[in-house]
């Protein structure tokens, strides 16, 4: 049962984290290639890159499983 | 040189990039989708008030929780961890735990087999109509006031951080708040917090993970703690045996009589704003199993509030001082900590998501108070009071209205909240004055066969005015603190935890005098609302696994051994 109509909750935080995840990896590959003059603490580790990819991961995963029409929720 | 000292020296803490930008404006856009795409499902007032009471546990429980992560959660508790260390950890421990598992285990099946679309709705079915008014009455002004204190925090937060002007960013927070949740109702105010609750895990979990990189670990932190502040600072109960032997100024019983027994009861079993989510279960087992998801949930929160707080006593340059202190000083207050945190470690794009897990905390928190204060406006105070015999689209309609009136309220209030030096005793002042008495006649009325209206109605009065009358006792002559939080080193967190402790006990007394010498309702009136006449339904028909009780020892043996490791 979809609590709310036809889209589920799920759905909607599956793109919230797709769009968040693309945009943060995005950013953090951009960093590796071009890295800034002023940096954060442990810049070295990359947070972004790996922080980025996980949340591209479970956005994805959420965004397929519980696309609309497929009847789950 | 890093950002983190580089902000150390200008007014504004960080400036955000492109991307930052994108993932805030996408935040916005998208719970202001969701709300024009559930108006369509907001035509009844079952809809509008209770979600059509179709939720499943998961959405209702995190929702319960998400509904409590406003302002008070994310920067107060991490300042206040700054503050007093660990200790800050007992109001998600044991000042949470046992009450939510209570609500799920003993309150929730009389509040659902009821019926009531609100707790005053409850007290209107057990007490009659006088308890119903003076308890949705002051709900309704405590809401309008945590609505405001989130809109100044989420404001605060936006300009320390980004130097965003305080007007600007409440006028934006409290009309984006106002059109999701007058055009969906609860629904939409569920739905958002469901979203909220998951951008705040995934927005502020690097903190500690990567502070605790920074650190050395648990041992790192403990040692860099000891050497900054004091060893005290890391330990949850061994130093609670004198007022004066811990950074908060509180003895055991305080937290246990005080927080656990009765604010934190009151709170998770009484506050409208967090029950209302429960209500909007499907069935009773989800009723059930929802607050004990939350509880699972909420042992785990000060993961992302309260490590960030050790944590900046260990690893930050500077020291940060109170917010009257900061302001003459120009230095940083200890509500800045999450700020702090999250400039110190998080590059473009992972700023941008914990200043939207921020501001998604701040708004799920003002989006809780305004729901809960529509409803009960609408159905507790204008239907009852006002008009009370409507069609169902008028009530939707002024609940519609009632939705974009209590935020012009809360804004007023953020305006109010600016003079008050700190936000979290403020807050916690406000629960001892209306949920620490309210807690009593509940409970009483649940639990008690024998509690008539006249008890249920004088003793929530009594409590009231007792709280407030303390509270205006020691603000008036300050010695009195000896009097009421029974030490003259307690300190206001002290206060408030034994002001709500007397004050229910005020609430419980009187209600049980008064009750001895009035008229009962008879028995058969009490079905469904008070504990040994009223038939609860049987689970025997699910597995162990779906058996709200299993899952409650799970939690429980949880909260007992994370209470023992940082004994």
């Amino acid at each position: 049962m979809k609590p709310g109509g036809s889209i589920s909750i799920w759905f909607f935080v599956g793109i919230s984290l797709l769009v968040n995840g693309v945009l943060i990896l995005g950013a953090g590959i951009y960093e590796l290639i071009h890295p800034p003059e002023v940096r954060v603490v442990l810049f070295g580790l990359h947070a972004g890159i790996w922080w980025g990819g996980i949340l591209t991961a479970l956005g994805a995963g959420y965004s397929v499983y519980f696309a609309p029409g497929k009847g789950r929720g | 040189m890093t950002i983190a000292l580089a902000m150390l020296n200008s007014q504004q803490l960080v400036h955000l990039s492109g991307v930052d930008f994108v993932i805030v404006v996408f935040y916005f856009a998208l719970v202001l989708a969701i709300g024009f795409y559930l108006k369509e499902q907001a035509n009844t007032g079952e809809d509008f008030f209770l979600a059509g009471r179709e939720m499943t546990a998961w959405v209702a429980g995190l929702s319960f929780l998400s509904a409590n992560l406003g302002a008070l959660e994310l920067m107060g508790w991490a300042g206040a961890s700054y503050q007093y260390g660990i200790l800050a950890a007992h109001w998600y421990w044991v000042g949470a735990i046992p009450a939510m598992l209570f609500l799920a285990l003993v309150m929730m099946p009389f509040y659902y087999i009821s019926k009531t679309h609100s707790v005053p709705g409850y007290l209107k079915l057990r007490f009659g109509e006088s308890s119903r008014a003076l308890s949705s009455i002051s709900f309704a002004f405590m809401t309008v006031l945590m609505s405001g204190i989130n809109m100044y925090s989420m404001a605060l937060v936006l300009k320390i951080v980004l130097g965003w002007n305080i007007n600007v960013s409440i006028l934006v927070s409290s009309v984006t708040v106002a059109i999701y949740v007058a055009l969906g109702g609860l629904r939409s105010a569920i739905f958002n917090e469901v979203l909220q609750f998951i951008l705040i895990w995934a927005g502020a979990l690097l903190i500690p993970i990567l502070g605790l990189v920074e650190a050395g670990g648990w041992s790192g932190l403990r040692a860099r703690v000891t050497a900054n502040a004091s060893a005290e600072y890391t330990h949850l109960w061994s130093t609670l045996g004198k007022f004066s032997d811990n950074p908060m100024g509180i003895h055991w019983t305080g937290i246990v009589f005080g927080l656990a027994a009765v604010i934190s009861m009151g709170y998770w079993t009484t506050d409208f704003l967090v029950v209302q989510r429960v209500l909007s279960a499907k069935d009773l087992r989800a009723a059930k199993m929802a607050p004990i998801i939350g509880a699972g949930f909420k042992m785990l929160v000060p993961f992302i509030v309260i490590l960030p707080g050790l944590l900046a006593i260990a690893v930050l340059p500077i020291k940060l001082v109170g917010e009257g202190q900061a302001i003459v000083s120009g230095g940083h207050s200890y509500n800045e900590v999450l700020p702090l945190m999250l400039a110190r470690y998080c590059g473009p794009g992972l700023l941008g998501l914990g200043i939207t897990a921020l501001i998604a905390g701040f708004m799920s928190g003002m989006a809780g108070n305004v729901s809960a204060f529509t409803t009960v406006w609408t159905y507790d105070i204008y239907r009852a009071l006002i008009k009370k015999d409507a069609s169902d689209a008028h009530y939707v309609s002024m609940g519609r209205w009632s939705t974009v009136i209590g935020v012009a309220f809360s804004i007023g209030t953020a305006y109010l909240v600016m003079d008050f030096k700190s936000i979290m005793d403020y807050v916690q002042a406000l629960f001892s004055f209306f949920i620490a008495p309210l807690f009593a006649t509940v409970l009483l009325g649940m639990l008690w066969t024998r509690a008539t209206p006249a008890g249920g109605f004088w003793g929530l009065l009594a409590g009231t005015c007792a709280s407030v009358g303390m509270w205006a006792w020691v603000k008036i002559d300050p010695t009195a603190l000896r009097y009421v939080a029974l030490s003259p080193y307690a300190r206001d967190m002290a206060e408030n935890m034994y002001r709500a402790l007397w004050s229910c006990l005020t609430a419980g007394l009187v209600t049980v005098v008064v009750s001895m010498v009035t008229k009962a309702k008879p028995v058969s009136e009490l079905k469904g609302l008070v504990y040994g006449v009223t038939e609860i339904p049987a689970e025997s028909y699910v597995s162990i696994l779906h058996r709200p009780w299993f899952w409650a020892v799970v939690v429980g043996t949880g909260f007992v051994v994370l209470n023992v490791i940082f004994w």
